[in-house]
């Protein structure tokens, strides 16, 4: 009797111990599983942040968005368009192979295969050489005062793990290997113990990592899960330490939870109403003047919406209304020049009359309903305060896919529309290319083709000027172009809303909605 | 009866060519699958040359023989989320779903024939009319919300089962199976519910309605009136005449909780196929959701075969009047 006593004493006394050497367990979940392991292959918010924990940068970009050493430690401009970079001494990946030059240069060569995703990373470098063992040059196209930003994205990969796995082409469907896409072998501060794909991926620290540890965890469990109301159950019944997003329409309830707190902040994607500025007729009603043209109709959509109302009943007052097309954290944002038009029914029908429309028109607005925090329920709110000025909308909600399909180009099936951005490098050049812009195989996104010669002429000006005082005046002067024709309106900076247990002690947001568990302190 | 079966599975060739054609004919409609593979930061180049990689500029009609001549080949093609082989994805996932609804069948047959029984016989019974009502919500509450329910209340109130997940499973050769640990058969518990609520309460009251039915007959006056017991009547012939109708609707419905598990899998994010398919529509991954639509109508085949060789099984008179019996 006494023995069994004993043995069921050192059984609780060995669970005890298990469960103390498992508590700087950090569960989380988000939304989506990550599309994959390779570095390379593909740009995808969830699986860039994960990517993070295996692999690093030359320069890395911290939680409030300013730029700090990473695999590369020093570097400078020997003349405009060659930097050099010293790398990092003593670092090892996490198979054993220590980093060196070859590396970098090799996963140029890696990244830049149209196969790649992640090549956009490296567009405006045109070599890259190495000087000797540690360090490197790197040639731009042009003058590039965003390379730092553009390589905080540019992961480094072993040379001779990824030839020996036969993995140097970037597999992104049939044929060879997707090697990388289920293993890892980085420089980071986690290394990958388990991935089961949809279920779950499991990190552990990197004993070997070169920086210094700021997280106590010592093992990682992700596990994605799509429906938001068991996500949510996950984080109160005790199963997850984080979960994100939260539902707008949660907050108030998972705050008010024992044990649990709702972290929100801004991020960097601007949503905003789009205009077809290019075409003569309506698209859904050929033969029809398309109003969108006059730029005293845009201006009057501008003043028809009262964003304060979206703010605080459609986003729950967590949105950031803006006036730019870029947030507070992307280079370029100008504070001053971020008002809005006011909200003003009355000013909008006197434009309208005044561009020959006293009593509007009818047109089709298209919004997705699958990809942005209640993105049908803001154009839904859109729709009645267009029709208050006399503009009949008629609201067509589809799955971000056929969204897509419909306003993409080539066919740009649409004279109005929504649709969000997040600048890739964290730079004003991005939409600038890509949303506003035409030229140079630019404006993938454009889907207004709206075309103004001078900010055509000032985009590859800003793109290479490395003066920061003549930049900031040439982006001030396309911010004033762009205010000016209203292409877009932009409406706000969407909300990022973690959720919390109390076993979580610090937890850094990140403005790219990552989390990084490199910044993640347990109780 | 090889000839039967040999024609019947014969016959679910067309039934999945023509499942696969319906099929491809309406992915031209679910969006644009590069979008989603690549990032927003991909150039118009980039983009065009997955699109011809993917053979996706070429016509409907091409598109589709060259997936049903790989498919003949044996090469379900490579998803175009997650980038590896469909064959090995569907593999990998097949048995989350079939346990999950070989639970769910085997709990809605386990309660639901004797609780129809049971209110066939006690028709005015308290016990009956508890029974009935209560299976009133298995039919009129939607699958998600009964799911969310069920997590609300015994992983968020009493935290006694996971709210989400398979659990630890344990691997034996290529099937993954959660029966082998106790983490894998809570993890169980809940979806299996889910799922079979539906099902738990058409066979309840399908058994009750062909119970009564049958008990009015004369060959059960005539059984009483020879002084059998009553478990006698009401098991050895009632029950079994009214088993023809039961066995069609259970198979059928076996079939659909294979095919619906859909929903409960989404809920819970358990790792199913119909986890996968679900996925697949959102991002247009067209080779997993031919593949698994061709699979599930493969199913239903099969599922209708079995039900077919039951028949000869339980019913003596098929097997007379086709004169292949003793």
């Amino acid at each position: 009797m006494n023995m069994l006593k004993l043995a069921v004493l050192a059984a609780a006394v060995a669970v005890g111990l298990a469960q103390a050497a498992e508590a700087a367990t950090f569960r989380y979940s988000t939304q989506n599983d990550i599309l994959g392991l390779d570095p390379h292959a593909n740009n995808h918010g969830v699986t860039n942040a994960m990517k993070a924990n295996f692999y690093e940068p030359l320069v890395q970009r911290l939680p409030d968005g300013t730029l700090a050493p990473a695999l590369a430690t020093e570097w400078q401009l020997l003349n405009p368009t060659t930097w050099r970079f010293r790398l990092r001494a003593n670092v090892r990946f996490h198979g054993g192979e220590p980093f060196s030059a070859d590396d970098v240069v090799f996963s140029f060569d890696r990244v830049r295969q149209q196969t790649s995703d992640m090549s956009y990373t490296v567009s405006a470098i045109e070599r890259i050489t190495k000087v000797d063992d540690l360090t490197i040059d790197i040639v731009t196209r042009g003058p590039n005062p965003v390379l730092l930003q553009d390589l905080t994205l540019f992961f480094v990969m072993n040379k001779a793990w990824t030839e020996r796995n036969n993995a140097v082409p970037v597999v992104r469907t049939a044929g060879a290997t997707n090697f990388p896409n289920l293993n890892v072998n980085g420089t980071g501060p986690f290394r990958l113990q388990e991935r089961v794909i949809d279920t779950r991926t499991v990190l552990v620290p990197n004993p070997q990592w070169w920086g210094r540890a700021n997280h106590n965890i010592t093992q990682a469990v992700f596990q994605p899960i799509a429906n938001p109301a068991t996500r949510l159950a996950a984080l109160l019944s005790g199963e997850m330490d984080l979960i994100y997003p939260i539902p707008q329409q949660n907050i108030q309830q998972a705050s008010q939870a024992a044990n649990v707190r709702v972290v929100q902040g801004p991020t960097a994607r601007t949503i905003y109403l789009g205009f077809d500025v290019f075409r003569d007729d309506l698209v859904d009603q050929p033969g029809t003047r398309n109003p969108f043209k006059d730029v005293r109709v845009r201006q009057a959509v501008y003043h028809a919406i009262d964003i304060e109302t979206i703010r605080r009943v459609t986003m729950r007052g967590s949105s950031q209304p803006t006036g730019l097309f870029i947030a507070p954290a992307i280079g370029g944002f100008q504070a001053d020049m971020n008002d809005r038009l006011p909200f003003n029914a009355e000013r909008a029908r006197q434009l309208l009359t005044e561009a020959g429309y006293p009593n509007g028109f009818t047109i089709t607005f298209h919004c997705p309903n699958n990809r942005y925090i209640n993105d049908e329920a803001i154009c839904t709110a859109i729709v009645p305060m267009l029709a208050r000025v006399g503009i009949q909308a008629r609201l067509v909600a589809q799955a971000m896919t056929q969204h897509i399909n419909q306003i993409q180009g080539p066919g740009f099936n649409t004279s109005f529309y929504l649709l969000g951005w997040t600048p890739g490098n964290f730079d004003i050049s991005n939409p600038l290319r890509e949303l506003l812009t035409v030229d140079e195989g630019g404006g993938a996104f454009n889907i207004g083709r709206y075309r103004s010669a001078r900010l055509e002429a000032l985009r590859p000006m800003i793109v290479n000027e490395t003066d920061q005082a003549r930049r900031t005046a040439l982006i001030r002067e396309a911010l004033t172009i762009f205010r000016n024709d209203l292409p877009l309106i932009p409406l706000h900076q969407e909300p990022q809303v973690f959720g919390l247990r109390g076993t979580v002690e610090n937890f850094d947001m990140h403005v790219q909605e990552d989390i990084r568990l490199f910044q993640v302190r347990m109780r | 009866m090889i000839a039967f079966v040999v024609r019947r599975l014969l016959q679910s060739l067309v039934v999945m060519l023509a499942v696969a054609f319906i099929a491809f004919s309406l992915f031209n409609f679910v969006g644009d699958p590069i979008l989603n593979m690549m990032g927003q930061d991909a150039t118009q180049a980039q983009r065009d040359a997955m699109r011809e990689l993917l053979g996706l500029n070429d016509s409907f009609v091409r598109q589709f023989v060259r997936f049903v001549g790989n498919v003949l080949r044996g090469d379900f093609g490579v998803s175009y989320r997650l980038g590896l082989p469909v064959a090995n994805l569907i593999v990998e996932r097949l048995p989350a779903t079939l346990e999950l609804s070989f639970c769910a069948a085997v709990l809605a047959l386990s309660i639901g024939v004797p609780l129809g029984v049971y209110t066939g016989l006690h028709r005015h019974g308290a016990m009956s009319r508890f029974f009935l009502v209560i299976s009133l919500i298995g039919v009129s509450l939607p699958t998600f919300l009964i799911g969310i329910l069920l997590i609300l209340f015994f992983a968020v109130v009493l935290g006694w089962l996971p709210s989400f997940g398979r659990g630890e499973v344990v691997r034996i050769g290529w099937w993954s199976t959660g029966f082998l640990t106790r983490d894998g058969w809570r993890a169980l518990i809940l979806p299996s519910v889910t799922l079979c609520l539906f099902q738990l309460t058409l066979i309840m009251r399908l058994v009750r309605a062909e119970m009564m039915e049958v008990l009015r007959t004369d060959y059960i006056k005539f059984a009483r009136a020879r002084g059998l017991t009553n478990r006698a009547v009401n098991f050895g012939h009632a029950l079994k005449n009214t088993l023809i109708p039961v066995i069609t609707i259970t198979g059928l419905q076996i079939g659909a909780i294979v095919a619906f598990a859909i929903v409960t899998e989404t809920v819970f994010q358990w790792p199913g196929m119909g986890f996968l398919f679900i996925q697949a529509i959102q991002v247009v991954d067209i080779p997993i959701m031919s593949t698994y639509l061709v699979l599930i109508a493969f199913i239903f085949v099969v599922i209708n075969l079995v039900v077919d060789l039951l028949y000869y099984a339980v019913d003596p008179r098929l097997r007379i009047g086709r004169g292949a019996g003793h």
